[in-house]
């Protein structure tokens, strides 16, 4: 009972890591439409995608982060070509692995958001956040 | 390291919802950090204070946190030159955009927006000072694509003085305007507005013209591309020739003419149209009866040969080969064009079976003076005058069961002029359009719909036509509805027009993936910003022009390609260019030399480098990388990293959240 009690005043800390072309740019649209969405997601700044090192997934895990988004360009907009593709080649594999080690699949999300699409900006933005709460505070690697 | 951290009110936008005296409060307490505040910190006042406090305070790096970086990062850096610090030495904390205009609650968007700003400092502790790098501008421009807009632009940018290359694939330049009779709303003659500037270009000392040529090849990078064009074999000396045209009245062959829309014949040896530019011949190899028999028996000396036999000039070569030109350019324009629709996904109107349903551009022939009927409004079948003429409208437009959802913006305006010219050819003839809406957005457009309708007596019926089937008598069956009047028509008609949309060329994918340019779900090109960058793609350097980015009538492409003509002038201004300083770098004492990076790399930009101890490394080629980072994330070692994003960077703000 307590414990359930703490999921539901529990307040995850997220962090969007995104393309500056695309979803960057898609997020900023959120805020000029003056969307609302939950306020757990701090936004990192890469120039594309293909950007992210699973390094990055690890020290964010391992640093008391309870949920890390990956957000691209769709397929075939990458600034830089190939760059989202490689980042999702990367992504599931790395995904994969973090769910055997026993992870739980809701705190590593991944998602295609263009620069006009503030919309689903918002919507990931809320669901991550649903989602993680639901799934509770990230103690599994420490 | 003293770190300066300006957090900005934006009037309200930002103070309103969050408290920026707390956010500063909470900064000023990290070591090394100091916090203020200001109303607006992107005024002449905020900027000076900066100035000033980066000077006094001795600041090695400052953090704004204000609006979006995509609006005022590049502000702040010119503030960071000012005070004498480099311009990379800034971070921007997005507290408007994703903080105070996305969220109402106080206290969770005041901690956000600490967060936010913990993180930029953060990551300037770790930043270096970056220069950008500075290229040589190649100045001559590639225009890929010789129609109205690529002609164009060639002559713009020559008139400025500077070199062009025109690449064309037909054997002409001109491209379809050179295929229409008349223009709308002005019923210019087509061919005599557009022949002077295709005579203009050829001309004119800096531009260079390959016609039945074709990019193979783009690389490099904004200043300096390097291109590969074959301009194939056309069997014709061009420098011998003199255009007398015996060869073509010799040659015995006769196939459907491609210009003509196979309304008419050409011969094997050929120019498209009789005002071609350059007014070459080409053989045209799959035809000819010399070509053929050689293939047949490669060992023969060939039959036919007569227009080699009657030849003045001695131009013909039979044992011509295509020329691999390689030049280099400083920026290159895009103005492919498009093609018309093929509307033989269209059972219910024939899907093509039927000789007297043509398209807009065969009536467009048969409308010309020059055309295969001389201007004579004849029906492709018998020859017979065509009295009754239905026209179909939206045709491979606004129909998203064909893949066509979008509107092909012509089509309205020049079935009206098609409707018009054959009143004005035949004064008694019926016309009949058949339309879902009117679209004539345009100067003088409207009111030439309505002449067309008033003074010609055009008769429009809104509705689609259901089926179309022949008759006994040769005749044509039309039905429809006339959706106005609540009732079905049928009407039989001489001779039925199709008003084809505008669809893609179907070069287009492989020619945008070659350079570097996106397109949308219709294949056409994506500008860089749908208003206010038209004529730019997202890679530096190329531009697009004409109705390869979408469809357009002539005064737009007209238009548009004088656009990018403008920025590759502006381009060619400069004498060197100042590129980004955001590059992957390699440290050659840890690279293993896998070449993880080489695969993953899009650009080619790595490039293999023997140490003195013969182990061989990774190297950046700087001027062709563009910064992604794709290669850092595929590095083993961690050998790779990307300049103002390193991989301490990006953990530092990770960390920072804890």
């Amino acid at each position: 009972m307590e414990e359930k009690k703490e999921k539901n005043g529990f307040e995850p800390r997220l962090v969007g890591i995104l393309c500056r072309w695309c979803s960057y740019q898609g997020a900023d649209l959120a805020g000029t439409s003056r969307l609302k969405y939950e306020p757990n997601m701090t936004v990192l700044r890469v120039p594309c995608s293909a950007r992210m090192s699973p390094l990055f997934l690890m020290k964010g895990l391992t640093s008391d982060i309870d949920g890390i988004l990956f957000s691209g360009c769709h397929p075939g907009d990458c600034h830089y070509i190939s760059g989202n593709m490689n980042a999702r080649r990367r992504f599931v594999i790395f995904k994969k692995l973090l769910e055997f080690a026993g992870m739980e699949p809701e705190r590593i999300q991944m998602s295609w958001c263009s620069a006009s699409e503030d919309k689903k900006w918002a919507d990931i933005v809320d669901s991550v956040t649903i989602e993680v709460k639901k799934t509770g505070p990230n103690n599994k690697f420490k | 390291m003293k770190i300066g951290v300006f957090v900005c009110h934006c009037g309200t936008n930002i103070s309103a919802v969050i408290d920026v005296q707390k956010v500063v409060n909470d900064l000023a307490k990290m070591p090394g950090v100091f916090a203020m505040d200001y109303k607006f910190m992107c005024s002449d006042p905020g900027q000076n204070m900066i100035i000033s406090e980066i000077k006094q305070k001795k600041l090695d790096a400052v953090i704004v946190a204000a609006c979006s970086p995509c609006l005022h990062e590049l502000t702040f850096r010119n503030t960071l030159i000012r005070g004498g610090l480099n311009p990379y030495m800034l971070e921007i904390a997005n507290i408007r955009e994703q903080d105070s205009w996305v969220h109402t609650d106080r206290d969770k968007a005041t901690e956000k927006a600490v967060r936010l700003a913990k993180m930029a400092v953060a990551k300037a502790k770790r930043n270096q000072p970056l220069f950008p790098q500075e290229v040589s501008v190649e100045k001559s421009c590639l225009v890929i694509g010789g129609g109205i807009a690529g002609i164009q632009a060639a002559i713009d940018i020559s008139s400025a003085g500077y070199q062009t290359v025109i690449v064309e694939k037909e054997p002409s330049i001109g491209g379809k305007m050179a295929m229409f009779d008349k223009t709308f709303p002005t019923l210019d003659c087509s061919a005599c507005i557009l022949t002077p500037k295709m005579v203009q270009a050829s001309q004119s000392k800096k531009v260079k013209i390959y016609t039945y040529s074709e990019v193979e090849e783009i690389g490099g990078y904004v200043g300096n591309f390097n291109a590969r064009i074959r301009v194939k074999a056309r069997s014709v000396n061009m420098e011998k020739c003199t255009g007398c045209g015996i060869c073509w009245q010799k040659c015995p062959v006769k196939v459907n003419s491609e210009f003509e829309q196979n309304l008419g014949p050409r011969k094997a040896v050929y120019v498209p149209f009789a005002q071609a530019v350059p007014n070459v011949p080409v053989i045209d190899c799959v035809n000819c009866t010399y070509y053929r028999s050689k293939r047949q028996n490669p060992e023969s000396k060939g039959l036919c040969r007569i227009c080699e036999k009657f030849c003045p000039a001695g131009a013909i070569e039979f044992d011509q080969k295509d020329k691999i030109i390689e030049e280099k350019f400083g920026a290159v324009i895009v103005a492919t064009g498009f093609s018309a629709f093929d509307h033989k996904v269209y059972g219910e109107y024939g899907a093509g079976r039927y000789k007297d349903v043509v398209t807009a551009l065969q009536f467009e022939r048969l409308l010309n003076s020059s055309g295969p009927t001389q201007g004579k409004i004849l029906r492709p079948s018998d020859s017979k005058e065509a009295r009754t003429i239905v026209f179909v409208q939206c045709v491979g437009s606004r129909d998203e069961s064909k893949g066509v959802p979008y509107c092909s913006r012509v089509c309205c305006m020049y079935t009206a002029k098609q409707a018009l010219l054959l009143k004005e050819h035949i004064p008694d003839a019926n016309a009949y359009v058949f339309y879902i809406d009117i679209r004539a957005a345009g100067k003088n457009y409207e009111e030439f719909i309505e002449r067309v309708q008033d003074e010609y007596g055009v008769l429009y019926l809104r509705g689609r036509v259901s089926k179309i089937y022949r008759t006994g008598d040769g005749a044509l069956l039309v039905r429809g509805a006339d959706t106005l009047s609540g009732t079905q028509v049928e009407i039989s008609a001489d001779m039925v027009v199709l008003a084809t949309g505008l669809v893609s060329n179907p070069e287009t994918v492989k020619l945008g993936q070659m350079i570097g340019i996106p397109y949308d779900k219709n294949r056409f090109f994506t500008e860089s910003h749908p208003k206010l960058a038209p004529a730019e793609t997202q890679t530096a350097g190329v531009f697009i022009c004409g109705a390869c980015q979408f469809p357009k009538d002539i005064p737009d492409s007209v238009a548009q390609a004088g656009a990018a003509a403008s920025k590759v002038l502006g381009l060619f201004s400069q004498e060197h260019l100042m590129l980004e300083p955001v590059l992957a770098c390699v440290n050659q004492k840890i690279c293993n030399g896998c070449f993880h990076c080489r695969a993953v790399c899009p650009y080619n930009a790595i490039d293999e480098e023997i140490l003195k101890d013969k182990s061989v490394v990774a190297r950046v080629i700087e001027s062709k990388c563009h910064g992604c980072g794709n290669c850092i994330s595929a590095c083993p070692v961690s050998a790779v990293d990307l300049k103002g994003y390193t991989n301490e960077q990006i953990l530092e703000q990770l960390q920072s959240l804890r």
